[in-house]
């Protein structure tokens, strides 16, 4: 069986070697460093233009506005159907008119998914130094086609999710949950190696973060 | 040889075993196919662009990152961890795989690896399958034999999608179509793909557009996937997937059925060495801080994603590369292509005049990886431990600090042992024996100088010479050689 | 203090005046300088092209003759590299301790390293008034580190004006075997070597390694591109005296 046959030649291969112990030295950086972040309110500014760098639109709002700003938002963009996790907190939603939003428990159509004018959901955690989002499809995230399929994505972020580096985040996260890390839009370098948005995911993130 | 004792197990005929597509030809040496893509200036152009762009974006991510160095150190010990326990991690992966719902298959060559993964897209009932092209489903040459099997592929990178249409093959494993400029893309999708709007401009945005719109119906309604992944972590059998443009995401997300195929050497001990690896691979490879996505995911979970979850375990000659102490180091490779954006010999020839065999990696990683894994008994994989300078670029921007020139010269040393032992030695070697006996000892070297000295100025005109006979021959072609004043340093001093 | 020259194989043959500089410009700056006619070939090229069992008879045979030398000093960037970096894998793909051995006993410097490090000099008296480019060599760049070193000693060289050389750390093209094996990518590196030069419009293009310069200059002569190619101990040894 080749099982066998690929475990014999890699324990061949090594020989002696085999199972040596690397020490992997970690002595990079585990926080931000005191130039890049002094305070929290500088990691938050750094996760804000780390964000608004990946061409993402990135809004900070008071706890108190977070509904009229996800309302606002969407009206700006004449959405008429959007998609939402189903455990989406009400209150996010609650000055939404004129908006149908279709709350998802798994079951949503992708064809429905690829018609409506965008998703809100919330986040997992962030990240400041790389501007990233990362949705572990926990409360008010969904499954993972939510956040792909719709063109639009407006991702709500509490201030207190916001860690600094990657090794924070990763310390954070569950690895047997499903991780989407998002950084900016959906982008290649593939067609003539200038960041455009597409092709396949959201051409359009907005990210909302909320202080409270 | 530095490999010592170690018994050399049989995947020294992996070359002739494993290996691409069926009926791939046999290419020739990297010196001549070079030639072909030195001739083509509109590529040469394009990549000399693409290259300058690709290293300005790696120089500034990796000079904003302060512990750059550090982090390199600690990629290094990672891989090298994954490495020397090799075995123990492909099974503690195998067993959280399993445990968390997914099947692992292991596969000893290409061969064995395309039936695999056509028999489990035959298995599914299904004629169409999406693909994220990776360079190990390349390596394997999967869209030929699931063509073959009647099923229809279709690819998920516009880029990809641009370099089928127009027929090419690759010319860079991370950027398929970077020696094609947009306004050659243009032309290709307008010529090639159905449905192409006829206004198309060169603008990228379009371009992308038009690639969505193509791709858009099949990637939603597609019930089987096949990707690749950069990592797979061994302690929780977590799979790991960063990309650019959502078509991974399409695939790991939407199919019922997704298959993996991995390189073994792609497996990494715990989770915890992806906050090293997500750091150094996105700054590398495209000068981002972090790629557009990434995706991890363990296993199958409950109402997201897909049901049946297979993982292909390749190894395809990498065991033979993991047998030699020198040359083994070239596994650590995640895949970034920083050494090719730096190199000035990829970026005159581009990727093809690396593809011995039809291999897929190309640059400094392909010249020390294709040798190793297929064997230098070919003329094509022979010549590519010599194709560079040595010029050490290459060593300097790995992210895992594979000493890639260290490794080139040690399998240079492996194609001369192999030719050793022909009965009658090569031109080259006469003259490489010749030379070091005569510089071996003063009492032969200066009569020899003395020689070579009389011989040289009887060539030379007016201080130069102009064409040299023989092996020297290919340096006269282009360039002159002094002649050699009448006395050596060695007579001048002993005269002062 | 006592310096040993190795002068290197190709630089014996073809550029011996490189010898010369280099003896004149230390026993200027007060070094003793000597010559062992025992010196051949460090076995650079037969170590870079594969043939290891060559290599290390060479590099013995290097061993020896400069073993008993407290400070070997040569201005051949990439024979430096080759001492330091390739004796101790020379002996470890032969099975050679001994060479392992001596080749850590072995003290060697390039030029520019002796001058900067060593004797602690970047002004050396020299005048050599031309425009000059200097060509950072991939050995001096990336293997012997040799960063600004070369530059420092140039700048203090009264009369020369230093040219700036676009894409300098860029490979010239040579690469020992690789300029035969593979001569066509190897010459059009070495043109767009030659342009970059002709860009600076410097007279003259230098570097801390003749094999380098060969090719370089040999693709100027062919071009006659009235640019002389010279190494640069002869520029840091010419002064106002020696014109
Ligand atoms: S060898 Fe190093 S630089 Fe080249 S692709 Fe692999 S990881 Fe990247």
């Amino acid at each position: 069986m080749s099982r066998e046959r690929v475990l014999r030649s890699v324990r061949a291969a090594l020989g002696e070697a085999r199972g040596t112990e690397v020490n992997v030295p970690r002595d990079y950086h585990h926080r931000l460093t005191g130039e890049e972040a002094g305070s929290r309110a500088d990691v938050v500014a750094l996760f804000s233009e780390r964000v608004a760098d990946h061409r993402a639109t990135v809004r900070h709002v008071g706890a108190d506005e977070l509904a009229t700003t996800v309302a606002a938002a969407l009206w700006a963009r004449e959405a008429k159907r959007i998609v939402v996790p189903d455990d989406l907190p009400y209150g996010w939603l609650a000055q939404l008119e004129g908006v149908q939003a279709l709350a998802d428990a798994g079951t949503v159509d992708v064809a429905v998914l690829d018609a409506v004018d965008g998703v809100v959901t919330g986040c997992a955690a962030a990240v400041a130094r790389t501007g990233t989002v990362v949705l572990d499809g926990g409360r008010a995230q969904g499954r993972r086609a939510l956040t792909l399929v719709p063109d639009y994505h407006l991702c709500v972020v509490h201030a207190d999710q916001i860690v600094g580096t990657v090794p924070e985040a990763v310390a954070r996260l569950d690895p047997y949950r499903p991780l989407t890390w998002i950084s900016g839009p959906a982008a290649t370098l593939d067609l003539g190696l200038r960041r455009v948005p597409g092709v396949h995911g959201p051409r359009e993130l907005e990210v909302l973060v909320v202080e409270d | 040889m530095t490999s010592g004792p170690i018994p050399l197990p049989m995947p020294r005929v992996l070359g002739a075993l494993g290996g691409t597509g069926p009926g791939e030809a046999a290419r020739p040496r990297f010196a001549t196919a070079a030639r072909e893509a030195l001739a083509d200036t509109g590529q040469r152009r394009s990549l000399r662009e693409s290259m300058a762009v690709l290293r300005g974006r790696r120089e500034a991510a990796t000079a904003e990152a302060a512990d750059w160095e550090e982090l390199r150190e600690a990629g290094r010990a990672v891989r090298d961890r994954s490495l020397l326990s090799l075995d123990t991690h492909l099974e503690t992966l195998e067993g959280a795989v399993t445990d968390a719902g997914g099947t692992v298959h292991w596969a000893a060559d290409a061969a064995e690896a395309r039936r695999i993964v056509v028999g489990l897209v035959r298995a599914t009932g299904r004629s169409e399958v999406i693909e994220v092209r990776s360079p190990v489903t390349r390596e394997i040459g999967l869209d030929r034999a699931l063509a073959g099997a009647g099923v229809d592929v279709a690819e998920t990178g516009a880029a990809d999608l641009a370099v089928r249409l127009a027929g090419e093959r690759p010319a860079h494993f991370l950027l398929p179509a970077v020696h094609r400029d947009p306004a050659e893309i243009r032309r290709t999708f307008l010529r090639r793909m159905p449905g192409a709007p006829s206004d198309l401009t060169d603008d990228p945005r379009e371009l992308a557009d038009a690639a969505r719109a193509h791709l858009r119906r099949r990637l939603l309604s597609a019930d089987v996937a096949v990707i690749g992944a950069a990592f797979a972590v061994a302690e929780t059998g977590t799979l790991v997937m960063p990309e650019g443009d959502g078509g991974g995401r399409m695939c790991l997300t939407l199919p019922e059925t997704l298959i993996c195929v991995l390189g073994i050497e792609q497996v990494v001990p715990c989770w915890r060495d992806m906050e090293i690896l997500l750091q150094l691979l996105p700054r590398s490879a495209t000068g981002e801080r972090m790629s557009p996505y990434v995706s991890t995911w363990t296993g199958v979970s409950a109402q997201d994603g897909p049901r049946d979850l297979h993982v292909v375990l390749l190894d395809n000659g990498r065991t033979a590369a993991l047998a030699d102490e020198v040359g083994r180091a070239a596994l650590r490779c995640i895949g970034c292509a920083a050494c090719l954006s730096v190199c000035p010999v990829y970026e005159r020839t581009g990727g093809h005049a690396y593809a011995a065999g039809g291999s897929v990696l190309s640059g400094p990683i392909g010249a020390i990886w294709t040798p190793q894994t297929r064997g230098v008994r070919g003329a094509a994989e022979a010549s590519l431990p010599f194709a560079s300078t040595l010029c050490g670029a290459c060593g300097d921007v790995c992210p895992v600090k594979i000493d890639i020139p260290g490794i080139l010269v040690h399998l240079r040393g492996k194609v001369v042992q192999a030719r050793r032992h022909r009965p009658v030695p090569p031109p080259e070697m006469a003259v490489m024996r010749a030379l070091a006996w005569a510089m071996g000892d003063r009492r032969r070297y200066e009569p020899a100088l003395r020689q070579g000295v009389r011989w040289a100025r009887l060539l030379s005109r007016g201080g130069r010479i102009r064409r040299l006979p023989g092996l020297l021959g290919k340096w006269t072609e282009a360039r002159d050689l002094p002649a050699p004043p009448r006395d050596p340093f060695r007579v001048r001093w002993r005269e002062r | 203090m006592r310096v040993a020259l190795f002068v290197a194989c190709f630089n014996d043959v073809l550029f011996p005046r490189t010898g010369e500089a280099v003896a004149s410009l230390l026993t200027r700056l007060g070094c003793e300088v000597s010559f062992t006619p025992e010196q051949t070939c460090c076995g650079q090229m037969h170590w870079s092209t594969g043939y290891q069992r060559e290599a290390a008879g060479l590099a013995r045979g290097f061993t020896e003759v400069f073993g008993p030398q407290d400070v070997v000093v040569t201005p051949a960037a990439s024979c430096a590299t080759t001492i330091r970096d390739a004796y101790p894998r020379i002996a470890e793909a032969t099975a050679d301790p001994g060479l392992a051995g001596a080749a850590a006993r072995l003290t060697v410097y390039e030029l520019t390293e002796f001058l900067v490090d060593v004797l602690g000099v970047t002004d050396v008296g020299a005048y050599f008034p031309h425009r000059v480019a200097y060509h950072p060599t991939c050995h001096s760049l990336r293997a012997l580190r040799l960063g600004d070193r070369p530059l420092r000693l140039l700048r203090a060289v009264r009369g020369l004006e230093l040219a700036e050389l676009p894409a300098a750390e860029e490979c010239c093209g040579f690469g020992g075997a690789f300029a035969m094996k593979n001569s066509d990518v190897s010459v059009a590196m070495v043109a767009d070597k030659v342009r970059h030069i002709r860009q600076s419009s410097a007279d003259v293009v230098c570097a801390v390694d003749n094999s380098c310069l060969a090719h370089i200059g040999g693709a100027l002569s062919r071009l006659r591109g009235g640019v002389r190619a010279m190494h640069l101990a002869e520029i840091l040894a010419a002064t106002e005296a020696s014109r």
